[in-house]
């Protein structure tokens, strides 16, 4: 058995998802993202079940292992019951730690979701939260949040919030003692390994694209290259 | 007959729903977006149902966006919901209800491995205790919070100020409802009516007056693919999966839309103002687009909630014509007025869809 397939069998996700594919295509058939995307969730299936590291590595490496939404609509459907977004996140993984993601543009995204998603975790005790939600970053969500935005506190407490204040309710202040538990969790358990992984990898890149990224948070030119740049060869 | 076999299908689905005595676990997607429909749950179980329900402030996310998009490792996020466990187990509850449904899918997720791998939850037992010391036992009952609204639905039509009917023609209202595909997509038995026929908000909205809309994108996902949306240059895969449900659904003519999960209502309200903005569309026929509504939002009209307390100023998408269709009476002047009653200005008015 080739190194990058045994370390994928060590995922539990990898173990869940791939119990042997049979080529069907109902993954593909039900798939958001195959729809929008160069996706196909049966070839990652015959993929990685096919233990060709060259062609693993290179599943790696590519764009395509980033196009899955993880519905998991895959999952309900399977005759077998594979779960191909669960190989997904297998692969994603191991891409992050081998540091290949930064190989593709897709891939290099996941610094902006580190630096946006990743450090409100550990700095507000939210994946989200009003104050990271803005405008300028998100105009889909149109005027109604722009006049919400300006009105956070005024509005959060007409709808009985407890925004930024202590105690129980939405948007409260989450205690300093609760996110030192919550930072220990992830130096035990390895998420501030990944965190890391997700940062050594991108200043290599950003270093090798000469793009600046010395600044800390979102404020540097290689979170706005990779947040926003789309090279229009992942669909049609 | 159609009709005969779903409903015995729908009898296999059934799983067990406790009646009283729940711990609250929040979503950071809804105490965002629509802040007004954790309140109005809280409101309806403890005011109007007379149940108990806990919170503890030293509850965080379950890091499920985080864990979505892949930077989040799966140790991490079990322990983390481990923790959730723990502070259950420490307040002298059983009953675990997320109102989140990335948060349901991700609780049943965690206990599915556990069932399959004993040495898993062995070894964030451990983690656990490294790190904060805690200890827990396994919920004995995790439903998701519209579980429990379907569980009270019948008692809520007792309490009811309105039905889901037009007060004009007296015909029932409409509706379309999305469940989110992380509520039984993943796990089919951990869901009231299963994957093929989830009857957890088709229920409440019949129970309630309404009819329900079977159209072909029903249970296509809404699009918010965690990084797919997160990042921007990946908002075209979003936009594009709900404007497939929303013309999938136009030719049926939906009163208003309910969704199930956080995400889902917030995604398929400003991607109407985006698709109106970007193309000139909408889909209904005064160029309003169809309202967005939470379950809770739903319920709470229905008990005679005012529509500006239950926050429905939030979403983009122009609630009135569904009010004005329900004979409710709102006063518009009072739709953005601060907390005190205060003018703090309005939002602007987008460039085509029509608010």
């Amino acid at each position: 058995m080739g190194k990058l397939y045994e370390r994928l069998n060590q995922d539990i996700r990898f173990i869940e998802g791939l119990n042997g594919c049979m080529n069907c295509g109902v993954c593909t058939a039900i798939c958001p993202a195959a729809e929008f995307y160069h996706y196909d969730p049966r070839v990652i299936c015959d993929t990685v079940q096919s233990k060709d590291e060259s062609l693993i590595e290179a599943l790696l490496r590519s764009e395509t292992i980033w196009y899955c939404g993880e519905c998991m609509s895959c999952k309900t459907r399977c005759p077998r019951n594979n779960t191909p977004g669960f190989i997904i996140m297998a692969l994603r993984k191991l891409s992050q730690e081998l540091g290949y993601f930064t190989d593709s543009e897709k891939g290099r995204q996941q610094f902006a979701i580190k630096r946006a998603i990743g450090e409100n975790i550990l700095s507000t005790g939210y994946c989200v939260h009003p104050d990271i939600v803005s405008p300028e970053l998100h105009p889909e969500q149109g005027p109604v949040w722009e006049w919400i935005s300006k009105n956070t506190p005024d509005i959060m407490e007409k709808m009985g919030s407890n925004y930024k204040q202590n105690g129980v309710g939405g948007l409260r202040t989450i205690d300093p003692d609760v996110l030192e538990e919550l930072d220990r969790i992830f130096e035990i358990t390895g998420g501030k390994s990944m965190f890391d992984v997700i940062e050594k990898h991108s200043k290599q890149k950003a270093q090798e694209l000469g793009i600046e990224l010395s600044r800390e948070g979102i404020g540097n030119e290689y979170f706005i290259s990779v947040y926003t740049e789309n090279n229009g060869t992942h669909n049609g | 007959m159609v009709s005969e076999g779903k409903k015995r299908v729908w009898a296999d689905y059934q799983k067990e729903i406790a009646d009283d005595h729940y711990f609250y676990v929040r979503s950071c997607i809804r105490q965002t977006f629509f802040p007004g429909s954790e309140t109005t749950f809280l409101k309806i179980m403890r005011n109007n149902l007379g149940k108990d329900v806990f919170e503890d402030a030293r509850h965080t996310t379950c890091t499920g966006i985080g864990y979505h998009t892949d930077i989040v490792p799966p140790d991490t996020t079990m322990t983390v919901i481990a923790r959730h466990f723990a502070l259950m187990t420490e307040a002298g509850y059983t009953n675990m209800i997320p109102s989140c449904v990335t948060s349901f899918g991700l609780y049943s997720e965690v206990l599915d491995t556990w069932k399959h791998f004993p040495e898993m939850e062995a070894r964030i037992r451990d983690f656990l205790w490294k790190a904060t010391k805690r200890e827990f036992k396994i919920p004995e009952n995790l439903v998701h919070t519209s579980d429990i609204i379907y569980k009270f639905r019948n008692q809520i039509r007792q309490m009811a100020k309105i039905s889901l009917i037009n007060k004009k023609t007296g015909e029932p209202l409409k509706v379309v409802e999305h469940i989110g595909c992380h509520y039984a997509k993943m796990f089919p038995e951990s869901g009231i009516g299963g994957a093929e026929f989830p009857s957890v908000l088709s229920g409440m909205i019949e129970s309630w007056g309404g009819t329900v809309i079977d159209y072909p994108e029903r249970r296509h996902c809404c699009g918010f693919g965690f990084r797919q949306y997160i990042v921007m240059a990946n908002r075209g895969y979003s936009v594009s999966n709900s404007k497939k449900k929303f013309e999938s659904m136009r030719p049926y003519q939906p009163d208003f839309i309910v969704a199930n999960c956080p995400g889902c209502s917030m995604f398929l309200d400003r991607w109407q103002y985006t698709i109106a903005e970007l193309e000139g569309i909408t889909y209904d026929n005064r160029g309003m687009g169809i309202p967005v509504l939470t379950y809770e939002e739903m319920a709470g009209l229905v008990m005679g909630y005012s529509p500006w307390e239950l926050g429905l100023q939030m979403h983009q998408v122009s609630v009135e014509p569904l009010l004005d269709k329900l004979g409710i009476n709102y006063n518009k002047e009072e739709k953005y007025l601060g907390s005190r009653g205060q003018n703090i200005g309005e939002p602007q008015k987008p460039q085509f869809l029509i608010v």
